[in-house]
């Protein structure tokens, strides 16, 4: 008893001084507990996913086009980066005009010019070019694959030829990170030396990394957009990969802010003062489905199958995590439109529609994972659904492999396993081309895109080419809208759900606002 | 005992060969492909062909294994395709921090399984030999990722008394295991990863000493007269190199690190590491993190090997 009186009087000695050190430093500090197992790259486009876009690329990097954060009643949308505007060209609909804003310097303190945009796109596209990165290429390629050619125009001027036209092409823009040419030449062009000292616009500055366990980025004081300047000194980004463990780390003190908190966690966060924010936004926990090979070519089949599930049901498994998913988009993103059909739980028709189409019971195999990125809980949801599913006359399959192995069976396409009726990969939503035209274009049919069942139908397609040559805003909203309607009356994919993502927050965090978004902004925050 | 040593050593040749070609076969056979997480979900054939080619994963595989093969015995694993970084600099900075772990769970768990085996195998049949095997079956059957997280919530979450995660606050580059601050970080993951070898070496110890107390030169020594102590160091000297093997096995385990354990510590050591590896299907960090394991593995059974030896040197006439 004396000892462990001994050990609780240095531990609370210990706690003491590191409380009496916290506060006599000026400095503020935001601690973040990121989901993935390591530091996303810095050179650039980042890796894991999304999270590497929110945490890394945003924050130390610009795109031409940025994702308005700032707010969380409706999906986020884009705005000016370190573009000031952009137009089609009137006498050339694969020219965009872009005017690039003055004044902004990188954090090496060189200025940013047009030069930059064009040796940033050689950076990703030239193999000859010094500044060429073949991993870079790859991560991007599928946003910057339609750039022909980009010009320098004037001071502040730029044109981006597409190889086609392209209406939607300013959304891919706000993928493509500028790095500091200045730097990486002065590194001679050595990604490993870069990786160790970037250079962007963004609203943070690299200050240090430990490989796989934290990177430390302290506030822009000279951003060009004085409302995004850091409310906070010191943004550390920790990898945490496994929830609990995240949970634990912000129960006793260690981080201020986590990813994705487990729903059987959120109890006990907030009975500790924890803060949890959600938000619909643009995910889509689905399956892909097999158009060409097995019973989900029956538009009935299809239909039947989006009947028979029982959403609350699987929203009270996740604790009500999650936005019940009848449609492709949230109701909330502009373009959803009113589809003619709900697929609310109707088993009653979700069987007639099987017998009505010869197939009952109905053979279905799916594809699934273990976990994964945006899989949400996998196996407990899959399994509920099977049983939905077989309850209306389904005889479903799941076939069962971990993350990588089925984003192998995903890529090819449905040529490749035939014998496999849906995949149950999540996706993001962000823009209309990830939401709704890679899944139904006939152009995108795998492996080429992202079609993976093969969908075809001309009406789509004329639909699709129309919404390309829509340079019009308005317009173009019809078109989507349109698109989004005639998706959920074919009912192409299976919906299930679409995530909330829920974060925790320390109680001494004030100021952020969850966008519909995958990325958010962090510069609001302060940490009291 | 030179020539036996040289013998080993060139026993451990074709070993550390024959796992570098199993473990490079695995991570083939394996579904997924390793550029798999590193390009977008969408891409294209042609990008994933032209990446493909750039890493030479375009080669057959006994090419690639080849290829690999002289840069590694050149000393260079290449580079990490998930970060870029040299797979050299990876290993061994994840495997110095697995040492910090697996040193202290070494000291721990052997001193307490080694005391609790003898005393329990001595007392065969006591109330103490009964408690000892009690605490041995717990070793062995309590998941030890599942003791972690109690541990966390206990002492991080509720009593607020250690850190759950981590290497403090300016990660392992800063990290003294002299300083209590830094310390308190290691307690619970060593507490985590000594559970199953207290289990298994106290089970071995304790029917080891059993044993070979129920030999006939154990009764030869009493009527002898000599003293319980005395006859127990003898006893404990026959018991050794049973002992000492499965000590080697794990102490072998636990350089390789615990995925779980790193996991749910965030520990930033081998088996988080290899973790990754796996998940991200990075060959470069795999194939490199499996060999210099398999490498410590053979390491240490030559070592242990040495010193049963050099505790029974009838096994080196055989």
């Amino acid at each position: 008893m004396k000892l462990f009186k001994r050990l609780a009087a240095a531990v609370s000695v210990t706690a003491g001084l590191a409380v009496s050190g916290h506060a006599a430093s000026a400095e503020s500090v935001l601690r973040v507990a990121m989901t993935a197992g390591d530091i996303p790259i810095v050179i650039g486009q980042p890796d894991q996913g999304f999270e590497g876009y929110r945490f890394v690329g945003y924050n130390l990097y610009d795109t031409l086009v940025l994702w308005d954060l700032s707010q969380g009643e409706t999906a986020a949308d884009i705005k000016p980066g370190l573009a000031t505007s952009w137009k089609i060209d009137p006498n050339d609909n694969k020219r965009w005009l872009i005017t690039l804003r003055e004044g902004v310097k990188w954090h090496d303190g060189c200025d940013f010019t047009p030069e930059d945009v064009v040796w940033n796109f050689e950076r990703i596209s030239k193999e000859d070019a010094p500044q060429f990165n073949v991993k870079q290429f790859g991560m991007i390629r599928n946003r910057t694959g339609s750039i022909e050619k980009v010009e320098v125009l004037g001071k502040n001027e730029i044109a981006i030829v597409t190889k086609d036209p392209d209406a939607l092409f300013p959304y891919q823009l706000s993928y493509w990170f500028m790095i500091s040419k200045c730097r990486l030449t002065e590194l001679k062009n050595d990604y490993e030396a870069y990786a160790n000292a970037p250079s962007g616009t963004g609203p943070y500055k690299f200050d240090s990394i430990v490989p796989q366990e934290r990177l430390e980025l302290v506030k822009n004081e000279e951003y060009w957009d004085k409302d995004r300047i850091p409310k906070h000194d010191r943004l550390v980004l920790i990898p945490m990969p496994e929830a609990t463990t995240r949970a634990a780390a912000l129960l006793s003190g260690q981080v201020d802010f986590i990813e994705a908190p487990s729903p059987d966690t959120i109890p006990r966060l907030e009975s500790s003062g924890m803060e949890i924010v959600t938000a619909s936004y643009p995910h889509n926990w689905s399956y892909q489905l097999n158009f060409v090979d097995g019973n989900f070519k029956h538009k009935a089949v299809r239909q039947a199958a989006n009947y028979g599930l029982n959403r609350p049901e699987m929203k009270a498994l996740l604790n009500g995590y999650m936005e019940e998913g009848y449609t492709n988009v949230p109701p909330s993103t502009p373009y959803h439109g009113t589809p003619s059909v709900k697929y609310e739980y109707n088993p009653e028709k979700a069987t007639a529609l099987l017998k009505e189409a010869g197939c009952y019971p109905c053979k279905i195999k799916l594809a699934i994972s273990t976990s994964g990125s945006g899989q949400m809980q996998p196996l407990p949801m899959n399994e509920l659904l099977k049983s939905q599913l077989d309850a209306v006359g389904f005889d479903i399959e799941l076939k069962v492999m971990d993350w990588n192995a089925l984003l192998d069976v995903g890529r090819p396409g449905r040529e490749k396993n035939p014998d496999i009726d849906g995949i149950n990969i999540s996706r993001a939503l962000q823009d209309p081309f990830s939401a709704l035209i890679r899944h139904v274009y006939t152009k995108q049919h795998a492996p080429k895109g992202s079609n993976w069942g093969h969908y075809s139908n001309p009406k789509v397609d004329a639909l699709i080419d129309e919404v390309y040559l829509a340079f019009d805003p308005k317009v173009r909203m019809e078109k989507l809208t349109t698109l989004h309607e005639l998706m959920v009356e074919e009912a192409t994919l299976l919906w299930v759900a679409h995530d909330v993502n829920p974060r925790a927050l320390a109680p001494n965090l004030k100021g952020f606002v969850q966008a519909q978004s995958w990325f958010q902004d962090l510069t609001p925050i302060v940490v009291e | 005992m030179t020539a036996y040593i040289i013998r080993r050593l060139f026993y451990a040749i074709p070993i550390a060969f024959g796992v570098s070609i199993v473990c490079f076969a695995l991570v083939y056979i394996a579904p997924g492909d390793p550029l798999q997480t590193i390009l977008p979900e969408d891409a294209s054939e042609e990008t994933i062909l032209m990446v493909k080619k750039a890493y030479g994963f375009d080669k057959p595989i006994p090419v690639q294994y080849f290829i690999w093969l002289g840069k590694v015995l050149t000393g260079d694993f290449g580079l990490s395709i998930a970060t870029g970084r040299p797979v050299t600099d990876e290993i061994f900075k994840a495997l110095g921090n697995t040492i910090l772990l697996a040193a202290g769970a070494v000291l721990v768990a052997f001193t307490l399984a080694f005391t609790l085996g003898t005393v329990a195998g001595y007392r065969i049949g006591s109330a103490l030999d009964r408690a000892v095997t009690g605490i041995a079956v717990i070793g062995v059957s309590v998941p030890n990722y599942w003791l972690g997280i109690v541990l966390v919530i206990i002492f991080a979450v509720e009593l607020n008394v250690l850190p759950a995660t981590g290497m403090g606050p300016r990660g392992s580059d800063s990290f003294d295991i002299l300083v209590w601050n830094d310390f308190r970080h290691v307690i619970m993951p060593i507490i985590t990863l000594s559970l199953i070898p207290i289990g298994i070496i106290t089970r071995t110890t304790r029917s080891a000493v059993a044993e070979v107390l129920n030999q006939d030169f154990v009764e030869t020594l009493r009527a002898k007269g000599l003293l319980e102590t005395e006859i127990l160091i003898h006893v404990i000297k026959n018991a050794l190199p049973q002992v000492l093997a499965v000590m080697g096995l794990q102490f072998g385990y636990l350089m390789g690190g615990s995925i779980l354990v790193e996991t749910i510590f965030t520990w930033p050591g081998s088996g988080f590491l290899l973790n990754k590896a796996i998940l991200t299907r990075d060959l470069p960090v795999l194939q490199g993190t499996i060999l210099v394991l398999a490498i410590i593995f053979v390491a240490t059974n030559l070592v242990i090997d040495l010193l049963q030896t050099a505790v029974d040197p009838r096994l080196k006439r055989s």
